[in-house]
């Protein structure tokens, strides 16, 4: 670095930088960074250890985990065909509903009166696996196979029937935009454990062809009320990694590295004048901005990972902007101190093609998701990390289309019950909790509401859901709004 | 309470300092501040379970209004007070707030509770619901720094701090300062030297007049009016359709630059539709309302969108002039503010008349309007005009066709024969193979017969009188006995003639010769069975009429045969038709044949009606046949069809030019009220009490009764009345926030009790007054503050114990210093490097974005099309904002998708990157390195100050000189070793630039330029 330039040139660039980044804990570059990190108008900045930012009070209690990979499966996987093994589903097949279990359950418009929908068996057998011997479907081979390192949570439930409302729910506790999401409570409570990487990034990837794939939202990863600084980054699947991370054409790192020592410079003449504390943080900011210029670069090279490794997480892994890129990304942001980890995958809006693109979707999701689990746990990595999988809610037990045309079978949308499965970060593996009726309708046994399964995931990281709150517009809000439950059953 | 950290330094000592300083002083005061000391704690920590709530109010005791509160107090007595005994209680069943709750009460509030009881409790409403009255303005010492009572305001409490205010910030800041707040763009630098060799004792006040005389003025204003209003260019969710709203944004424009007053910008953006003769401005202003999202997601209930609409458009009404948080009176009365939810649905009664139903997702939703722009209404006029003149021209000549056209029929009826005239053959013999055949009034024939068979073969024998024969026409007919209306018994209804076969007979004999066809048309077939398969000789292909569910209109062929013909006197017609396809049934159920002695016969329609027509009587022809008659005359008259063609072009061009007028969506009240009911939990489909429209109890009221006839109008009329509080206090606020980057009630969205008690309570109320009660006059107001002492403070911090004792500067010793808004950024960038367009008005354009940002968004449903040339340069105002994904070049602004009055101000790695990457960024380096090479100065010291200058409004100084002038000479060293990649960067954005540089040089002072605009002065508003 810096070839060329005079010694003394040299000398200065680095005493400045020293000066602003070097050991000395008191530097004012020091405070500025981690003020850059956690401060807002009612958090005062910490700095523990490896932490950046953060509320002081959190965590409420030793964490079981420190980062949490959320595999959020967009538009709702149907938890009959996949992970709820019902019999007297497959036994019942083409009667119609008994309307006994749906008393005045709202569906969607697609749907609208249940009367007269038929049962429709689940599309593929079911076997079980492992020593916990949990029903698998053979559509999802992979996760069958690291079944006991699993929960599966069958008895989630939710309030909403769309799927933004839903997703919007399960991410930020509101059915609407604008409430913080669940990685950017836990950025602004806990902070980052880094600082050359967003602390809660976003993927994103849809099945290759798929009709029914729906929009990712930019509130799925919002920070709502909190300060912006909080929401998720996304990590792009083509172009740059992250949005403006290269220097433009024709300037090279060594280039930039000059210039931002000069802006450094000046703007420590104008802190020297001027007294704003900002000034310090505006310094820090850039200074990060180029750590994230090679740190982003470091990340998303997968040059040093082994062949073995790569086939694990199956075909596409290599390719930007596939479910299992993504996943691979995933752990490698772990390893790099990252929080909070969202993957939303579109495409399992099944209402007429549970014959065809579900096959794919699971081929798309099956093998890298299970691999993901299987790679933290040879690393190291599970115990300190929650891994989810699961959609906005379930699909209908009974069909929608016509039962004579089996290529075009589908299910719609169902709030009612459905299934997630949880790995790693304090869950016990090789469990299933809960349990809906013999046809998969409603839930029969241990619900889980949406706001228990929140209640949870802060559990893990250590957080009394009720304590992490942030006042707006004269309210004190929370992820669980008023409700919530920790589901304890399931913690080790 | 605020948690310390020691090892944060700077923090820890300012929040300790703070605290002191504002402890030090209410421990000094005489008298306990009720709304500044004690409300505070009581809403923060007691309200929620004992406030306005019913529903939830704990133990029936409410403590957010005195005669609630008086149950728990004795005044003067602390000891016989239970509200102070419940604070003090070692008893854990009884201790308020109770354990568990997640509230405490530090001994230091306990104690102001106790010493605010012994004093009296004295209590009054809360601060911004009390009536609107200018506060006196109080005297201070010294009055050296006093421009007008702002500064007396804030210096009075300055002096009860111990503080003084800063000095007035140098002329080059100042006009930074003022052009950038004002009109959202730098002053350049011969704005700045005008000022400085301005030597009039008010050249900072003309400076301020020059700026809010600018159309720029409008521009910044905008923006921020903008988030209120929720804008954008597409409705948001799954479709995310592109809408035309931009009308109304250029309306909010020149409505900020023409100044129009406060109340009146209200009354027309709330109801210009109900005004008396309401002008198309006046409506158009209501789009504020209609700019909220449209949901069009599949499987949505209308009902539940429109009531998501209307609650929108109350609740952001409530955020944007009475500084409340409605929404949460949706489910339930508010838990802090006097606000019920039986008011909640009053407010949503005002909205609840429009016509919109909620369904579908269309970004033109009616109620529309179409806006025309000044030149579009005058050729709209002219048009309108023009069309007018040939209307009359051709009614006239209508008029005299019409007293010629017995003679043209005359003449038309002996021209008919040599139009193609189709004459029916009668048929004289007819039979089937199968069915049987019956031959009709119309001379057309059916087929009969209990059973229907599979296949069948019609011949039929006919004589004519034409001379010579050239075609056959046949027609298949519908009938009611061919499946209710068909054209064949089959269960399609549909034939496949799969031979047609001709002859001429000679009677007598069984002698017959064949006609060849030549060739054939059809008003339709289906694939696979032309007309022409119906003479091919082939048994398996035919003619065929299906085009999907039951055949259910007529068709005909022609078969034109290859010589003329001509009967003999013993000769007859004989016509065969095959069915002898695969389909079952598929025989012609009724049809007709005729013949023609045309010389090219044709499956002419047209022609056979109008023949027929001028054939009938005049009492038989029936009304579409007299029109035929007259149109054909008027058809036959050049001078009318050189008029109607000039009509219907006239026409064409207005209805062309009204379909590409954009059409805003405006508000307008359906006829018959729509009732309106209490929606529990805020659910659609869950209606309790029934409502009417009206204002709530803890506001003046000025309508009396709630009416059905209450309409938004009035409730527009009660906003800004004298008497309403809150509004202009919300108002000024607003403003104040633009021009200091903070409210001085720091909670701009929330004037409630959970808002932030401002500091500068009495200047703020004296402000709103001034507002209120001079016309509300929005650059009155502006001028107001910014001639203030308080505005023209330097913003330096001088004393380090200004910091401590005020970190965000709420007592306001010290000008406002904060980082400008991305928008800002990007504009002020474009305007230093010339590269600003001045084009400010009309659709929305699509600048620089990195590639596949919309199309990840939406699974390439929207593909981004970048435009080129002076759009990518416009003010960022103009910008097209998509919902679903915002422009990549802004950050911390507001999402657009809900009314937002104040936007979050970070600070993260990522806006680094921006300033540093973005192309505008770069292409503004660019411009402005070629701008200061290309000028006359010489020497790099001298054109760094240029940089500085059109930047900063200010030279460097020497220290700056000294780093940056090294880092000229070491970007030279590393430009000589890559000269290649110098060409790259000055390739960087799509203006031209200027070839007779040395790319090297010239990139050299781009990565200069592009430091300066990243520093952290130039990033702040100073």
């Amino acid at each position: 670095m810096n070839n060329g330039m005079s010694p003394l040139a040299q000398n200065h660039l680095h005493l400045t930088r020293r000066h602003f980044f070097g050991k000395n804990a008191t530097g004012i570059g020091a405070a500025a960074l981690a003020s850059l990190l956690s401060r807002d108008a009612t958090s005062a900045p910490v700095t523990v250890g490896s932490r950046f930012g953060g509320l002081p009070a959190l965590p409420h209690f030793a964490p079981k985990a420190k980062r949490v990979i959320y595999l959020f499966q967009n538009g709702a996987p149907t938890h009959v065909d996949l992970f709820d093994w019902k019999p007297a589903l497959q036994a019942k097949h083409k009667e119609p509903v008994p309307l006994s279990y749906i008393g005045d359950r709202r569906f969607s418009t697609m749907t609208g009166a249940v009367d007269g929908k038929l049962l429709l068996a689940p599309v593929e057998p079911f076997a079980q696996h492992g020593q916990s011997g949990a029903w698998v479907s053979e559509l999802m081979p992979f996760t069958a196979k690291v079944a006991d390192d699993l929960c599966f949570v069958k008895s989630m439930h939710t309030e909403q029937v769309n799927h933004a409302p839903a997703i919007n729910f399960t991410l930020s506790g509101g059915e609407m935009p604008g409430r913080p999401t669940m990685g950017a409570w836990l950025t602004y409570g806990l902070g980052s454990e880094t600082d050359e990487l967003p602390s809660f990034v976003v993927m994103t990837s849809i099945s290759k062809g798929t009709s029914c794939g729906q929009i990712f939202y930019d509130f799925y990863w919002g920070s709502g009320f909190l300060p912006s600084r909080f929401q998720g980054v996304k990590l792009r699947g083509s172009g740059d990694p992250v949005l403006y991370v290269s220097n433009p054409n024709g300037v090279s790192r060594e280039m930039r590295r000059g210039w931002l020592d000069d802006i450094a410079a000046i703007n420590e003449l104008k802190l020297r004048e001027f007294g704003d504390p900002e000034i310090a943080t505006r310094i820090a900011q850039y200074e990060m901005g180029f750590k994230m210029q090679s740190s982003v670069p470091e990340l998303a090279d997968l040059s040093n990972e082994s062949r073995e490794t790569l086939d694990m997480y199956g075909p596409g892994v290599e390719e930007p902007g596939t479910f299992a890129h993504n996943c691979l990304m995933a752990r490698r942001l772990v390893e790099r101190g990252c929080r909070f980890i969202q993957l939303m995958h579109a495409g399992w809006d099944q209402h007429n093609s549970l014959t065809t693109e579900l096959y794919k979707q699971c081929s798309d999701t099956d093998q890298s998701s299970a691999a993901l689990v299987t790679d933290l746990k040879q690393r190291g990595l599970l115990d300190g990390t929650l891994v989810i999988w699961g959609g906005e809610f379930g699909r209908t037990p009974f069909l929608q289309g016509d039962i004579e045309n089996r290529a075009k079978w589908g299910r719609d949308h169902h709030p009612y019950a459905y299934t997630l499965w949880m790995a790693g970060g304090g869950i016990k593996p090789g469990i299933s909790y809960g349990a809906t009726d013999d046809l998969g309708i409603n839930v029969a046994e241990n619900p889980v509401h949406v706001h228990d399964f929140q209640a949870t995931v802060l559990h893990l990281l250590g957080i009394n859901h009720e304590q992490l709150t942030y006042k707006f517009q004269g309210r004190q809000f929370r992820l669980t709004d008023v409700h919530g439950k920790v589901v304890s059953e399931i913690l080790i | 309470m605020r948690r310390f950290s020691s090892r944060h330094f700077g923090f820890f000592v300012v929040s300790f300092l703070i605290c002191l300083a504002y402890f030090n002083l209410d421990l000094t005061a005489q008298d306990i501040d009720f709304d500044s000391e004690i409300r505070p704690i009581l809403s923060e920590n007691c309200v929620f379970c004992h406030g306005p709530d019913e529903a939830t109010r704990e133990a029936d005791l409410r403590l957010d209004d005195s005669a609630g509160a008086l149950a728990v107090i004795q005044p003067h007595s602390s000891n016989e007070s239970e509200l102070y005994q419940r604070l003090v209680t070692s008893d854990t069943d009884v201790v308020m707030p109770p354990p568990g709750s997640n509230r405490t009460l530090s001994s230091s509030q306990i104690e102001l509770i106790r010493k605010w009881i012994d004093q009296g409790a004295k209590w009054d409403v809360h601060w911004s619901f009390r009536p609107l009255v200018a506060p006196s303005v109080p005297d201070t010492r010294d009055r050296s720094l006093i421009r007008n009572s702002i500064d007396a305001f804030v210096q009075a409490k300055l002096d009860q701090s111990g503080l003084r205010p800063s000095p007035e910030a140098d002329q080059r800041t100042l006009i930074r300062r003022l052009s950038l707040d004002l009109t959202g763009l730098p002053p350049s630098p011969e704005q700045v030297d005008f000022f400085l060799n301005n030597k009039a004792p008010d050249a900072y006040e003309q400076l301020v007049d020059r700026l809010l005389k600018s159309p720029a003025y409008g521009q910044r204003m905008a923006w921020d009016w903008l988030d209120v209003a929720r804008y954008a260019d597409t409705n948001g969710y799954q479709g995310d359709d592109e809408r035309t709203m931009w009308p109304w944004r250029d309306w909010v424009v020149h409505a900020f630059n023409s100044n129009m007053p406060y109340d009146e910008f209200t009354r027309w953006q709330l109801a210009g539709d109900l005004l008396p003769s309401a002008t198309d401005e006046q409506i158009l202003a209501t789009g504020f309302c209609r700019n909220h999202m449209i949901n069009g997601e599949g499987g949505r209930i209308a009902e539940e969108n429109r009531v998501e609409y209307v609650m929108d458009m109350s609740e952001t009404m409530g955020t944007v002039w009475l500084g409340l948080t409605l929404n949460c009176c949706r489910c339930h009365d508010h838990k802090y503010d006097p606000l019920t939810n039986k008011e909640y649905y009053q407010f949503f009664a005002y909205f609840n008349q429009t016509p919109v139903t909620g369904g579908g997702g269309n970004a033109r939703t009616p109620p529309i309007l179409p806006v025309a722009t000044k030149s579009e209404k005058q050729t709209a006029a002219d048009l309108n005009e023009q069309i007018k003149r040939v209307a009359t021209k051709l009614e006239e000549l209508a008029d005299t066709l019409a007293t010629l056209q017995p003679e043209w029929e005359q003449q038309a009826r002996r021209d008919s024969s040599r139009m193609i005239a189709w004459k029916v053959l009668k048929p004289t013999e007819m039979s089937a193979t199968h069915s049987q055949l019956k031959s009709l009034d119309d001379d057309s024939v059916l087929s009969i017969g209990d059973s229907v068979p599979a296949n069948d073969t019609y011949t039929i024998v006919g004589q004519s009188d034409l001379s010579v024969i050239t075609g056959l026409r046949l027609e298949a007919m519908k009938h009611e006995s061919l499946g209710g209306g068909s054209l064949a018994r089959s269960d399609s209804g549909n034939f496949v003639l799969t031979e047609l076969e001709v002859a001429r007979l000679e009677q007598g004999s069984e002698k017959s010769i064949p006609v060849k066809i030549a060739s054939a048309e059809a008003t339709f077939a289906q694939g696979g069975f032309t007309v022409s398969d119906a003479f091919d000789g082939k048994a398996d292909t035919g003619w065929a009429v299906h085009e999907g569910g039951k055949v259910d209109r007529e068709h005909a062929a022609v078969f034109v045969f290859k010589e003329p013909i001509t009967l003999q006197p013993n000769e007859r017609l004989q016509i065969v038709l095959r069915h002898d396809s695969s389909h079952n049934a598929h025989n012609l159920g009724r049809f007709r044949l005729s013949v023609t002695d045309a010389s090219e016969p044709k499956l002419d329609d047209a022609n056979a009606a109008f023949v027929a027509a001028l054939m009938a009587t005049s009492e038989e022809r029936t009304k579409e046949q007299l029109d035929l008659l007259r149109n054909r005359h008027q058809e036959s008259s050049p001078d009318y069809m050189t008029l109607k063609a000039q009509y219907d072009q006239l026409s064409k061009q207005l209805g062309d030019l009204n379909d590409s007028l954009p059409k805003v969506m405006v508000m307008s009240d359906r006829d018959a009220v729509r009732e309106t009911f209490v929606l529990q939990r805020g659910l659609y489909n869950q209606p309790g009490v029934k409502v009417k429209a009206k204002t709530p109890e803890f506001l003046p009221s000025i309508s009396g009764d709630a009416t059905d006839s209450a309409n938004r109008l009035e409730l527009a009329n009660w906003l800004v009345d004298p008497t309403n509080p809150l509004p202009p206090r919300v108002t000024v606020n607003r403003i104040w926030q633009q021009l200091f980057g903070v409210g001085l009630v720091k909670t701009t969205e929330d004037f409630g009790h959970q808002g932030e008690m401002p500091v500068h309570r009495e200047l703020l109320d004296w402000l709103a007054v001034h507002f209120r009660d001079h016309g509300w006059d929005v650059k009155d107001l502006i001028r107001l503050i910014v001639t203030s002492h308080t505005y023209r403070q330097s913003s330096r911090i001088s004393d380090p114990k200004l910091i401590a004792i005020d970190p965000e500067n709420r007592l306001l010793a010290r000008g406002a210093r904060y980082r400008m808004p991305s928008w800002m950024l990007r504009d002020q960038a474009l305007a230093v490097s010339g590269l600003l367009s001045g084009v400010d008005r009309g659709p929305a354009v699509n600048t620089y974005q990195p590639a596949g940002v919309w199309e990840e968004a939406s699974f390439g449903n929207k593909k981004f099309v970048q435009d080129t040339g002076e759009k990518l340069y416009r003010r960022s105002l103009y910008v097209f904002w998509r919902r679903i994904i915002a422009p990549t070049m802004f950050f911390d602004n507001a999402s657009r998708q809900s009314c937002t009055v104040k936007s979050s101000r970070t600070n993260t790695p990522l806006h680094a990157l921006l300033t540093l990457n973005e192309t505008v960024y770069i292409e503004s380096a660019r411009a402005l390195a070629e701008l200061v090479l290309q000028s006359p100065t010489q020497g790099d010291s001298a054109k760094i100050n240029e940089v500085f200058l059109r930047t900063l409004s200010r030279t460097a100084s020497m220290e700056e000189q000294s780093v940056l002038l090294r880092g000229l000479e070491r970007a030279r060293n590393q430009h000589a070793k890559h000269p290649d990649e110098a060409v790259k960067l000055l390739s960087v954005g799509e203006s031209p630039r200027d070839e007779t540089l040395d790319p090297s040089e010239h990139a050299v002072w781009t990565g200069l330029c592009l430091a300066v605009l990243n520093l952290d002065e130039t990033l702040n508003h100073e």
